[in-house]
């Protein structure tokens, strides 16, 4: 009995937790747009060159940026709200995690360019430094805050998109992975219809994989894989934006004028 | 084709699919993602560390009377980099506050040396110290989000472990499974970036 309340009372927590978890993200604005404006600090013009620059972008090398200005915080830190936002809407490609988000605070006066985990060897925090020290938060400062957006965006497009290197590697990989993939195929194919024929030739095989499987453990062999959950592809499909469920791990950097 | 090896077959293919309806692949899952957290975790830890010899070279060029300091990183960085945990120890309380109680002391180091650089203008507008400062400050932040990440896996982990269904295969198939140890919430210090320039 005590056991079963025990048992009761723990799932009552983890409801709780789980609850409390979609609480703290509902504060978190809907994904609309590339540009979430909830501050209003941007004229309709802006949004529209803005847009279309970062759709340049997504459209040229698969990188997804998103400029958001917020009218609260909640009460966070700007590190944790713009880590939460950020895997909130799934920036980036999933398998690449090729995602930036630029995140403006205008209330608390604090600023974050956040850097999916496939980007932080290109726009690192050095970078990202940089960029909110040199070319937003002197803007910022003066009350031109269209200014320093537009600008912060051209330099992390800049950064983003004059990696060398990152630009001569994608033709071969896609090559490779393509090659790659079909080769696995075969393998898997070839593997399982020995598989088959090995269950209905050898009674001494059937044996064994029916004792590995009694014997639970032993078989080893779960990788860490991540249920992981779809995300649609890229966001780039006429008129509504979606992100493409990449993640960070807390790359970039902050600021405050 | 024998008679048994018909009935063996449907029984192997059935105990499959029984098996894996009723939640027994959820707590090797589970264990092998709070596994991999951690492996997050301590990564992080190891790139802060890593930052600090170049940190400290650059500050003593410029504070070299602050030797008190400099040498209490030092000492703690040395300390941290031999306190490490692998993933088989993670249920073990003690061995994961030593852990923490290491990297908090240098923590503790490293913020007393960022304070008292905001005293040598040199040394605060030397462009070395600053592009480090920034990747210290990124470094926590990394560190915050993957504590994070690690309490919440293990609250899944030790969830699955306590509740049905997973109860039944924890008393069962995984007896040796043990909950893991949670890193306390009291060292505020850590969860929010305490660098700040």
């Amino acid at each position: 009995m005590a056991a079963l309340r025990q048992t009761l009372s723990l799932l009552l927590v983890g409801l709780a937790a789980a609850l409390a978890g979609a609480a703290s993200a509902a504060n978190i604005p809907p994904l609309t747009g590339r540009v979430v404006d909830q501050a209003g600090l941007l004229s309709d013009a802006d949004k529209i060159s803005l847009e279309t620059r970062l759709e340049d972008l997504e459209a040229k090398s698969g990188i997804q940026l998103v400029v958001a200005t917020v009218k609260s915080l909640e009460g966070e830190e700007i590190e944790p709200y713009a880590n939460q936002m950020f895997r909130a809407w799934k920036l980036g490609e999933r398998t690449r995690n090729n995602g930036v988000l630029l995140l403006v605070a205008p209330n608390e006066r604090r600023v974050r360019i956040e850097v999916g985990y496939g980007l932080e060897a290109t726009l690192t925090d050095a970078l990202a430094q940089v960029i909110i020290a040199n070319a937003i938060t002197p803007r910022f400062k003066a009350g031109d805050f269209p200014g320093g957006i537009h600008r912060g965006v051209d330099d992390i497009v800049t950064v983003l998109t004059t990696d060398a290197s990152e630009w001569q590697k994608r033709p071969s990989l896609r090559v490779d992975s393509d090659s790659a993939d079909s080769h696995v195929n075969w393998l898997v194919v070839a593997g399982l219809g020995l598989f088959v024929l090995l269950m209905v030739v050898s009674p001494t095989f059937r044996m064994l994989v029916f004792a590995m499987m009694l014997s639970g453990r032993s078989g080893g062999g779960y990788g860490g894989s991540y249920g992981g959950g779809f995300g649609g592809g890229s966001g780039r499909s006429s008129g509504g934006f979606s992100g493409g469920g990449g993640s960070s791990g807390g790359g970039g950097a902050s600021g405050r004028w | 084709m024998s008679r048994t090896g018909t009935l063996s077959r449907w029984l192997a293919l059935s105990l499959c699919l029984v098996l894996a309806s009723c939640g027994y692949n959820r707590i090797p899952t589970l264990e092998e993602q709070a596994k991999a957290k951690w492996a997050d975790v301590q990564n992080n830890y190891q790139r802060r560390a890593d930052l600090i010899p170049n940190l400290v070279a650059t500050v003593q060029g410029y504070a070299k009377q602050e030797k008190d300091v400099l040498t209490s990183v030092v000492e703690a960085r040395a300390k941290a980099t031999q306190t490490r945990i692998d993933a088989s120890q993670l249920t073990d309380p003690e061995k994961v506050k030593q852990f923490q109680d290491a990297q908090n002391q240098l923590s503790g180091a490293l913020g007393r040396l960022i304070a008292i650089s905001e005293n040598y203008p040199d040394l605060k507008s030397n462009q070395n110290f600053l592009a480090l400062q920034s990747q210290l400050e990124g470094t926590e932040n990394r560190i915050a989000v993957a504590r994070r990440d690690y309490i919440e896996a293990v609250r899944a982990y030790n969830t699955e472990l306590k509740t049905f269904p997973g109860m039944l295969w924890a008393m069962t198939v995984f007896r040796g499974n043990k909950p893991m140890a949670e890193f306390t919430a009291n060292d505020a210090a850590q969860t929010a970036p305490q660098v700040k320039f």
